[in-house]
């Protein structure tokens, strides 16, 4: 009998594994656990699905077809307690599952607020796809609503309530939006944008107290005392990796389950992958977590290859965000900022904590009003960049950073004539592209 | 919302690519959210290729630079078919 392969969540890096192990070992029995009755759909999307860009029928990557396929057993169930030297989960409804190799892809969970008041009907995050429907269903045209937070999410949660018509107020804690992420004049830039849009922004604003009535959410009050009537409150502070599954079986934690650079954890034949694994970086000595999709792909392929036998270690990539921030395309690679967020309390979602890893490093800014463009620049290197606006230099930018690209003939040039950077970047990644290739 | 379109010059490379040209991506950028195909006229799932990291190969595909624009996270990009595998 071939072994038994049990993946522990049903979200990218749970399902990356699945296909992966099937492609290996096209006979071996892969269960895939899950306790999300949506299945597999693209959490990210869920932004875009709110927004009204897309149908919800569009968010699932795979037909069911697609996924019988697979050939996987699919169970429907919270898996609740796992014994490691016994090789067995424990399911909600008392049933037990033993495995050879384990997987736990359990993701993470948004942070939930402690204000008192907290509890009422009326208080959303957005995790799932049935937070998002319950989002959807509540927001009508005209309704008042508050969202507090920071980061990707929280802005997505505010445009998306705004394009379907509810007059949006976005709290922040502080003087501006992301700060440790993006500098002045790019938090300015999209706080406008996202005023243009018809969202009130209130800063240096944190809630004392949400005010309900029988049960439901009639208001919020600020610790300055402002009262701001809403139906809605959405809050989106950060995530926290799933770890009660990992704690059942005693596995080393930090902030997420602490593995080696294979993703194996601390116990015999359990890996983790994905927002919940903290993987160990061999070049920096730490672990870290990361909230994105592609690493979470990347982590379920390299769990499921060492899970089969072929010891495969994570490849780290520099981490990168593209998206849109109050519509504006914006990607962030590498190292960009340092410090602390006022509006978030863990790592965000779509982020990773390399990107507050800048230290020291010179700013190289383009002044150019709508398209901009910041670059960190080490000694020699380029240790990250946040592209605004025309992206056309993004993916010259993401290789030159990728690859440790040696900058030194034009780092003068650069921090000499800031309008030029955009100018001496793209002729010096055409030259490099030219001899990279060549010594291919 | 309004989008940006990924690149202004879009239209004027449009005629040159639908000669020359296919759509490729950078598969790392994405998060399978499906805009692309939601909005591919002739209903190809431009994600599904994407996923593989694979060129649009399909012969039906109209270089309409539809996915391309639509895509949120700059994901797509026309690039000469002999080179299309970055
Ligand atoms: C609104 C939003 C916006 C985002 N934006 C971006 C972005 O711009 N860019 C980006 O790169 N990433 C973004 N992300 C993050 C990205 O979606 C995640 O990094 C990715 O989904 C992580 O995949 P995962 O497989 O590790 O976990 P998840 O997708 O969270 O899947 C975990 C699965 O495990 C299941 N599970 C957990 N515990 C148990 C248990 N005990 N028993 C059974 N099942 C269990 C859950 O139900 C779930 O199905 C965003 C996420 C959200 C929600
Ligand atoms: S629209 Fe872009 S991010 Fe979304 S699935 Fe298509 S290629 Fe990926
Ligand atoms: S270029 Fe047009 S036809 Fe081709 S895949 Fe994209 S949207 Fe579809």
């Amino acid at each position: 009998m071939g072994l038994r392969y049990v993946i522990v969540g049903a979200g990218v890096a749970g399902i990356a594994a699945a296909e992966s192990l099937r492609t290996r070992e096209p006979s071996a029995s892969v269960t895939v656990v899950t306790d999300d009755p949506a299945g597999f759909y693209s959490r990210p999307g869920l932004a875009y699905y709110l927004s009204g860009l897309i149908p919800e029928t569009q968010l699932f990557p795979r037909s069911p077809a697609e996924l019988r396929a697979l050939g996987l057993t699919w169970v429907q169930a919270r898996a609740n307690q796992l014994d490691p030297y016994a090789h067995r989960l424990i399911l909600a409804d008392g049933q037990t599952l033993a495995y050879d190799k384990l997987l736990l892809a359990t993701g993470a969970r948004a942070a939930l607020p402690d204000f008192p008041g907290s509890e009422l009907d009326g208080i959303v995050t957005l995790d799932s796809l049935a937070d998002t429907r319950s989002i959807v269903r509540r927001a009508r045209q005209g309704l008042q609503a508050v969202v507090v937070g920071g980061g990707i999410t929280a802005l997505e949660i505010a445009e998306g309530l705004n394009a379907r018509g509810c007059r949006v107020h976005y709290m922040l804690r502080g003087a501006r939006y992301w700060a440790n992420v993006l500098d002045p004049d790019e938090s300015q830039l999209v706080e406008d944008h996202l005023r243009a849009t018809g969202i009130i922004l209130h800063h240096h604003s944190q809630i004392r107290e949400a005010i309900g009535k029988r049960g439901r959410l009639i208001a919020v009050e600020t610790m300055a005392g402002e009262r701001i009537p809403c139906a809605l409150l959405a809050v989106a502070i950060g995530t926290h990796p799933r770890l009660d599954l990992a704690q059942s079986g005693r596995l080393k934690l930090d902030r997420g389950i602490l593995t080696d650079a294979y993703l194996k954890t601390s116990a015999e034949d359990v890996l983790a992958a994905g927002d919940v694994a903290q993987v160990y970086n061999e070049v920096t000595g730490k672990a870290t977590l990361d909230t994105l999709w592609a690493t979470a792909r990347a982590h379920g392929e390299a769990a499921a290859a060492t899970m089969a036998g072929i010891p495969t270690p994570y490849r780290r990539t520099v981490a990168q965000n593209v998206t849109l921030l109050a519509g504006i395309p914006t990607t962030i690679i590498g190292s960009v900022g340092s410090g602390e967020d006022a509006d978030l309390v863990a790592i965000a979602r779509g982020d990773s904590e390399t990107w507050r890893m800048a230290g020291s490093a010179w700013v190289v800014v383009d002044p150019h009003p709508v398209n901009r463009l910041r670059l960190m620049l080490g000694e020699q290197t380029l240790k990250g960049a946040l592209v605004m606006g025309d992206q056309t230099l993004s993916r010259p930018l993401q290789r030159l950073i990728a690859a440790n690209a040696d900058l030194t003939p034009i780092r003068q040039a650069l921090l000499a004539d800031k309008s030029a950077i955009a100018h001496l970047i793209m002729s010096f990644y055409a030259e490099w592209e030219q001899s990279h290739a060549d010594k291919r | 919302m309004a989008f940006v379109a990924r690149s202004l010059t879009l239209d004027l490379i449009r005629a040159e690519v639908l000669a020359t040209g296919q759509v490729v991506a950078d598969s790392v950028r994405c998060v399978q959210c499906g805009v692309c195909s939601y909005n591919c006229p002739i209903g190809l799932d431009v994600r599904a290729y994407v996923w593989c990291n694979a060129a649009i190969e399909d012969p039906r595909c109209l270089t309409c630079g539809q996915c391309i624009a639509r895509c949120p996270r700059g994901v797509l990009r026309f690039a000469p078919t002999d080179h299309s595998r970055a």
